[in-house]
């Protein structure tokens, strides 16, 4: 224990981030009574109707529910499942690469678009796969026809989901090479000594080192399984793949800010940020049963 | 570690080099061709003609947005949010570090502290009670609103406090044999001794306050007051097709000015390409170390 004197000025230097957080954190989390009320702003919080769960029974009763919740989770496990065979498969490879000078170039590029911003690379998207723009111009050149690639529903998720892996590999297959670094380079000599075939090494010493490393990030990703990726899709879709492509944190976007249902938004928000608290918490119990990971 | 000299381990290097390769140039190309296509000619970038090399090389767009007010105007809000937001994210992430690195022993109240940022790391009130809350404050159209907006950097804090526990503790008790206050301890040695881990997260805001849009859209009622990716969100990526037909969709997207929108993004993403190079030294480290304890 340290003296008063000292714990005094602990205190002192929380006093300001614990301001902030309670300001712009715990603030709007009272603010989720609006989900129990028929929600008027000029009333505010305090005075506007008190409905109970009227929000959520009307909610479970659209047929956009259901919907939004297929196509969250459906883009979601894809992209999760994506990254991390990508991933994994280009740092065994990248680890295999025996020309250090070409290996640090690789890394530098294939980290770059993990920093763009979604903005960004929505903007350049649009325009590579454009009507006119060069995609379709190389599918022309072999006879194919025009393809209008983002109003189209049947491939909205896909090119979604694709870009999200295009931009993220990389950075996802830091974590891989971190733990290829750390496997003990005398089993790779003992089994050199052995005779053992490069795939052979691949599979009973490369594999079963990073073994740990590659079950924690699939349970750490599953805490996020409700996060399809907010600023991805509200650049890229437009109401033409609204069918596939809307995802719970687009929809509430609209319904809460643009057509002004507070109730109903804050409802659907409240029961997204139930849901995810729950999948969070259970990933990283987890991850600290089975690897024994802490984040604090 | 001793490499075979098989010719099949050579025939899988050569192959695995040029896989490897490739994937690196699909990684870069985007970028390169937003480049190029910037630096075409308008015609020739209507046409879709501009693949990996310019087409009539020239300035014009570049020059043209020279003389766009609004385009600059957005670029100086973000570049004060950057300023406002990293600094401001630094000084409250040490502060809050410091003390939450301290065990419960030196420190009883630490454990209830770090289960409040925690709770507010993984639990949120949603987008509406949020945007409620910043708009009683009065802060729609305030720069502060985009500075503040996102709360407590709290991942930063956790792997700055992560750091700070490595830190030798005989170092912090010397100091306090000779009579270093809490603050001369944090500022005078935690600080300098830390300081892979403080440019990681202060790459990390400054990343982030460049990048985020969405607050700079929904807090910001006028265009003047946008941030640069909010400002290129709305001139260039949203295209407002509601109602449309495919059609109509079509006939858009040729009217729509390629080289100067190419040229636009390009700009944005400088400040990304300058800090990249110290980024990429420190997020390694960053990121894997977040992962430590003891």
């Amino acid at each position: 224990m340290k003296s008063k004197e000292v714990v005094k000025h602990y205190y002192l230097m929380l006093l300001p981030g614990y301001i902030w957080l309670f300001i712009f954190s715990i603030i709007p989390m009272f603010g989720i009574v609006i989900a129990f009320e028929d929600y008027n702003p000029i009333q505010g919080i305090f005075h506007s109707q008190w409905i109970g769960l009227d929000n959520f029974k009307f909610m479970f009763s659209l047929s956009d529910s259901r919907i939004i919740l297929f196509n969250t989770i459906f883009i979601s496990i894809l992209k999760i499942a994506g990254n991390l065979i990508t991933a994994l498969i280009f740092a065994l490879l990248l680890n295999e690469l025996p020309f250090i000078k070409l290996k640090k170039w690789i890394q530098t590029v294939v980290y770059l678009p993990h920093f763009l911003s979604w903005v960004i690379l929505a903007g350049i998207l649009l325009d590579i796969f454009a009507y006119d723009g060069p995609i379709n111009q190389i599918l022309f050149s072999f006879g194919n026809k025009p393809i209008l690639f983002f109003a189209r529903p049947d491939l909205f998720p896909y090119l979604v989901v694709g870009s999200d892996v295009w931009k993220e590999f990389g950075y996802s297959a830091i974590i891989y090479l971190a733990a290829l670094t750390g496997i003990d380079p005398s089993l790779y000599e003992a089994s050199a000594i052995d005779g053992a075939t490069r795939f052979q090494r691949l599979r009973y010493i490369t594999i079963p080192g990073i073994k740990s490393t590659i079950l924690l990030i699939t349970v750490l990703s599953l805490g996020n399984v409700l996060n399809a990726g907010f600023d991805q899709i509200f650049n890229l879709y437009n109401p033409l793949v609204y069918s596939t492509g809307d995802i719970i944190d687009t929809w509430v976007y609209r319904t809460g800010l643009l057509s002004m249902q507070y109730g109903l938004a804050t409802a659907v928000g409240l029961l997204k940020s139930v849901v995810g608290f729950i999948l969070i918490t259970l990933s990283y119990f987890l991850a600290y049963k089975f690897t024994d990971y802490r984040i604090f | 570690m001793k490499r075979e000299n098989t010719t099949s381990s050579k025939v899988f290097d050569i192959l695995n080099t040029i896989i490897l390769t490739l994937i690196a140039i699909v990684c870069i190309l985007p970028i390169w061709y937003t480049l190029c296509v910037s630096l075409s000619n308008k015609s020739a970038a209507a046409a879709g003609i501009v693949r990996l090399w310019p087409v009539g090389l020239n300035f014009n767009s570049y020059k043209e947005i020279m003389g766009d007010w609004k385009f600059f105007n957005s670029f100086w809000i973000s570049i004060k949010r950057v300023v406002l937001g990293a600094s401001l994210n630094f000084i409250v992430t040490v502060l809050m570090a410091y003390p939450l690195s301290k065990s419960p022993k030196e420190f009883p109240l630490r454990n209830l502290f770090m289960w409040l940022l925690i709770f507010c790391m993984l639990f949120n009130g949603g987008l509406v009670p949020w945007y409620q809350t910043v708009r009683s404050l009065g802060l729609i159209d305030n720069i502060w609103a985009l500075v503040l907006g996102n709360s407590v950097p709290m991942f930063n804090v956790i792997l700055v406090m992560n750091y700070f526990r490595n830190l030798p503790k005989e170092i912090e008790e010397a100091a306090e044999i000779d009579g270093a206050s809490p603050w001369y301890i944090l500022f005078k040695i935690y600080i300098p001794l830390s300081v892979p881990v403080l440019a990681t997260v202060t790459l990390f805001s400054i990343v982030y306050h460049w990048n985020e849009f969405f607050n700079g859209l929904i807090l910001m009622t006028r265009a003047e007051h946008y941030p640069l990716q909010t400002y290129i969100q709305q001139m260039v990526v949203v295209i407002n097709t509601a109602g449309m037909s495919e059609e109509q969709i079509k006939e858009l997207s040729k009217l729509s000015n390629r080289t100067l929108n190419a040229a636009k993004i390009f700009i944005a993403m400088i400040p990304i390409l300058v800090i990249y190079p110290y980024l990429q030294r420190y997020f390694i480290h960053g990121i894997t170390l977040g992962s430590l304890k003891e």
